[in-house]
């Protein structure tokens, strides 16, 4: 079979006609398959969604128990038979729950990563390459300048400033899936025992990563309410767009820090107003996208969400046939 | 090099002065020698190392790797060095054990012949990581951009060893990289390192602004009064042949100003006021000053058209003789007799200005006679030369600022305790015809307003929003909806940058007129006059 055939992008978003289900669906669709629980990836209002359990509890925990008409949780490996395609779930190391969505049909195996990252985190299940014709990759980091540094070296530089600036806080800007988690799971590996305190848009999904088994330690909301106002010498965890907004006022003479893969470079950290830049991503780096398409051993490799260009022309060179695959509606720039 | 480049890292993105201090401070006192006397250097702009092209640095990269996939690198990043360090593939087999040191680099890039250059260079970028290739490339591509002034670095040192900046200063020409004698004696282990160069800065003495209440406590006998003279704080040491010119701030100028250093035909140390023109005939204006200003080289035509000259008014030392810590009735004294003896189209005295009581000075100061006068200067007559700003023995007492009413435009989100406030504003005057007027910006101010007004302001902000470029919103602002700014500002210079022309010197917002309507808010031409004077 052909593998366009197979799976072809539709506005609503990929789509397998024999199948008849899509792959992380933009619209409200009959049966959506969903990667992980992003937003932009995870939406509410499908029919039926097969996801792993943990993607369908932080799909209820966001939009509520009725997000969906019904739910059926796929075992990561285990193969699910729709409409005569077969499907198999497998880890993709993004986030808690994250999975890669193996399609197989008459011969033909196509593997669609969403997003996906090689460096280890003890908040996820790790990443495992799947031989298949067609591999879909993400290209949020898909050019050669984005190298992600080890992640408990930046760690250790949030920690020295921390020493270094005692009588100030340090607000650090994360996603509250999954990167949020990370960063404060790395704190605590150091040995970081001291209370960390957390923005109320982080407290339920902290919550249900610690009800996962993952120990993220004592955590407090950074809230003035009870009395405590004195965040001097602390470290808050807050989603970004938070240290912007007035919420922040209550921290004293704080330095702002963000923990993405957007900040290897200099200007996006100068221009968000960001003084301490936490090169942490949970998206594959330049080094990790290529050896992630050579592992997969596929033929041809469609490319999307990012900068598929320069993707494209690395497969050229190493004579892999790619192509960008023009999907609408989702984000180039989280992580 | 890793803790050099991740210095530099964090530099560049403090704003603030406190922190950028404990950072170096921090530095200072974890890294050994030599490698932060180089640093230091660095930073302050005494290190000397072959200089590498742009264009060569682009050439090694591409001849490592397909030029299409840098070349949307390079567009994307927008930087050269930044792109160069990111790129650049690590060839396994060539790491080595352990990154080389700052030292080491240094030593390498400083020994290096010119045809060996780049070898030299991509040698050393193939044995560092990330971070440390930057801070290499920024090295041999020269001006590292961190937003640290020499005098900033001199203040860490003096933070480190808990001394006071002006000894610093005093010693800092003397020295050279990597200044181990001097970390030896801020840490307390070796003795003041003794000055035995010629021409050596002076720290200079500073006055403060006249308060509210300051000079009925004052007699007016006890003062002499000058005009205050807006051109550069100089100081003129010429000895034993050396002629050099510094700065306030113990910058040596001397390279910019080749007319007046020249002319240094004496044996002294005088302080005064670098100014154009020639002081037996005209001073120029400050426009004339600034086409001096902020240049490396100057062509015969600048020296012909705006010649420096010095206006004195302070004499430091004489020959051997220390005059200091002389009262400054007889350092006037000196200082007169000595201008006899000096080239009068270069050199002049700063006159007094006679005035019998706080009132009559007031007046004068309220209405000076020349465009480049921006208020008077009161010196004790029998105040020693102090290095720093003692209170007391000398003031400035300004002309009033010149204010403007104009209309918010944009608004940027500050940083450290006001990052979360949109605390930088850009302003604009009216220009154009009737019925078709514009908003055009003339300047930018980020303080002068009380905590309780930024917080009225940011809401207004958040409530006007037009649209939004990251840090940065456009506030709606036309004829009939707008807040209108009194802007507070000390001058006004031509400008070729600024579509409106004009620039404003140290504008502050000096009110808030809430209650002024939008299109009541001054027009360009307003501030075109002004230029004009």
């Amino acid at each position: 079979m052909r593998a366009a055939d197979l799976l072809h992008p539709r506005p609503e978003g990929l789509y397998c006609p024999p199948g008849d289900f899509f792959i992380d669906p933009v619209r409200p669709v009959g049966r959506a398959l969903i990667t992980h629980g992003h937003s932009d990836h995870a939406r509410s209002g499908h029919r039926s969604v097969l996801a792993t359990q943990q993607t369908l509890d932080i799909m209820g925990l966001r939009y509520g128990e009725d997000f969906a008409g019904t739910t059926q949780a796929a075992r990561l490996g285990e193969t699910i038979a729709l409409n005569g395609v077969s499907v198999s779930f497998h880890p993709a190391g993004h986030v808690l729950g994250s999975a890669q969505i193996s399609v197989e049909h008459q011969g033909t195996r196509i593997v669609a990563s969403g997003d996906y990252k090689r460096q280890r985190d003890a908040t996820c299940v790790p990443f495992e390459p799947i031989r298949c014709d067609v591999f879909i990759t993400e290209a949020t980091f898909g050019l050669p300048v984005f190298r992600h540094p080890p992640d408990t070296g930046e760690i250790a530089r949030l920690l020295k400033s921390a020493a270094q600036f005692p009588e100030r806080s340090h607000l650090v800007g994360a996603y509250a899936l999954g990167k949020a988690q990370r960063v404060m799971r790395l704190l605590r590996d150091t040995g970081y025992d001291k209370p960390l305190y957390i923005h109320g848009a982080l407290a339920r999904l902290s919550e249900y990563y610690q009800s996962q088994g993952i120990d993220l330690g004592i955590l407090e909301p950074a809230t003035v309410e009870d009395g405590k106002d004195d965040f001097t010498g602390a470290i808050v965890v807050g989603p970004p767009s938070a240290f912007a907004d007035r919420w922040a006022r209550r921290f004293p003479d704080p330095i702002s820090c963000f923990a993405s893969g957007w900040m290897r470079i200099r200007q996006r950290a100068k221009q968000g107003g960001v003084e301490l830049p936490l090169i942490i991503s949970d998206h594959a780096d330049w080094d990790e996208l290529t050896a992630t398409i050579k592992e997969t051993g596929a033929e041809e490799i469609w490319v999307t969400h990012g900068r598929e260009e320069a993707l494209v022309r690395w497969c050229e060179l190493e004579s892999i046939a790619a192509r960008p695959l023009h999907l609408v509606g989702y984000e180039d720039e989280g992580d | 090099m890793n803790r050099f480049a991740e210095l530099l890292d964090r530099l560049v993105l403090t704003p603030s002065r406190n922190g950028k201090l404990t950072l170096l401070v921090d530095y200072f006192r974890t890294v050994e020698d030599p490698d932060r006397g180089l640093a230091l250097a660095a930073i302050t702009g005494d290190l000397t190392i072959a200089a590498v092209k742009p264009a060569m640095l682009r050439m090694l990269v591409t001849e490592r790797m397909d030029p299409v996939l840098f070349g949307y690198s390079y567009d994307y990043v927008g930087d050269l060095a930044e792109t160069v360090s990111l790129v650049w593939p690590q060839t396994p087999g060539k790491i080595p054990n352990r990154e080389p040191t700052l030292g080491e680099v240094v030593a390498k890039l400083q020994a290096v012949s010119r045809s060996d250059g780049p070898k030299v260079l991509a040698g050393l970028l193939d044995s560092a990581g990330i971070s440390a290739r930057f801070a290499i490339i920024k090295l041999v591509t020269g001006g590292l951009r961190i937003g640290v002034s020499a005098r900033l670095a001199k203040q860490a040192l003096a933070d480190f060893g808990k001394v006071d900046v002006a000894e610093i200063e005093e010693l800092w020409h003397g020295l050279s990289p990597p200044y181990m004698a001097l970390f030896a004696w801020l840490e307390g282990k070796a003795e003041k390192p003794r000055n035995t160069a010629m021409a050596l800065f002076r720290p200079v003495m500073l006055s403060n602004p006249v308060g509210d209440g300051d000079l009925e406590k004052l007699d007016p006998a006890d003062y002499a009064a000058e005009w205050k003279w807006d051109g550069i704080r100089v100081q003129a040491v010429a000895e034993g042949g050396i002629h050099r010119l510094y700065s306030r701030t113990g910058d040596d100028v001397s390279g910019a100003f080749p007319d007046l250093a020249d002319a240094m035909h004496f044996s002294a140390t005088l302080d005064g006021e670098l100014l154009v023109g020639d002081p037996r005939e005209a001073t120029g204006t400050f426009s004339d000053l600034q086409q001096r200003l902020n240049r490396k080289t100057v062509t015969p035509k600048m020296q012909q058209q705006y010649p420096a000259f010095m206006r004195c008014y302070d004499l430091l030392q004489l020959g051997d003789e220390d005059l200091r810590a002389l009262p400054f009735r007889e350092r006037r004294g000196r200082l007169e007799a000595l201008m006899k003896a000096l080239d009068p189209s270069r050199f002049d005295l700063s006159p007094f200005v006679d005035f019998a009581d706080w009132q009559a000075l007031e007046n004068l100061r309220r209405a000076p006679p020349h465009p480049i006068i921006e208020g008077v200067m009161l010196k004790r007559w029998d105040s020693p030369y102090v290095a720093g700003r003692p209170k007391g023995p000398w003031f400035k007492w300004k002309r009033d600022p010149h204010t403007v009413d104009a209309v918010l435009m944009y608004a940027q989100r500050g940083h450290g305790k006001r990052s979360s406030f949109y605390s930088d504003y850009t302003f604009g005057v009216w220009s154009g015809a009737a019925g078709e007027e514009e908003l055009v910006p003339v300047g930018k101010a980020y303080f002068g307003f009380t905590d309780e007004e930024l917080k009225q302001i940011d809401k207004y902000v958040r409530d006007n929003t037009v649209e939004r470029f990251g840090p940065v919103r456009s506030v709606r602002a036309d004829r009939d909806n707008g807040l209108v700014l009194e802007v507070a500002f000390e001058g006004l210079n031509r400008s070729t940058r600024h579509k409106s022309g004009v620039a404003m010197r140290f504008p502050r917002i000096s009110r808030l007129r809430w209650d002024k309507p939008a299109n009541e808010a001054d027009r360009i031409e307003t501030l075109q006059a002004l230029l004009d004077r």
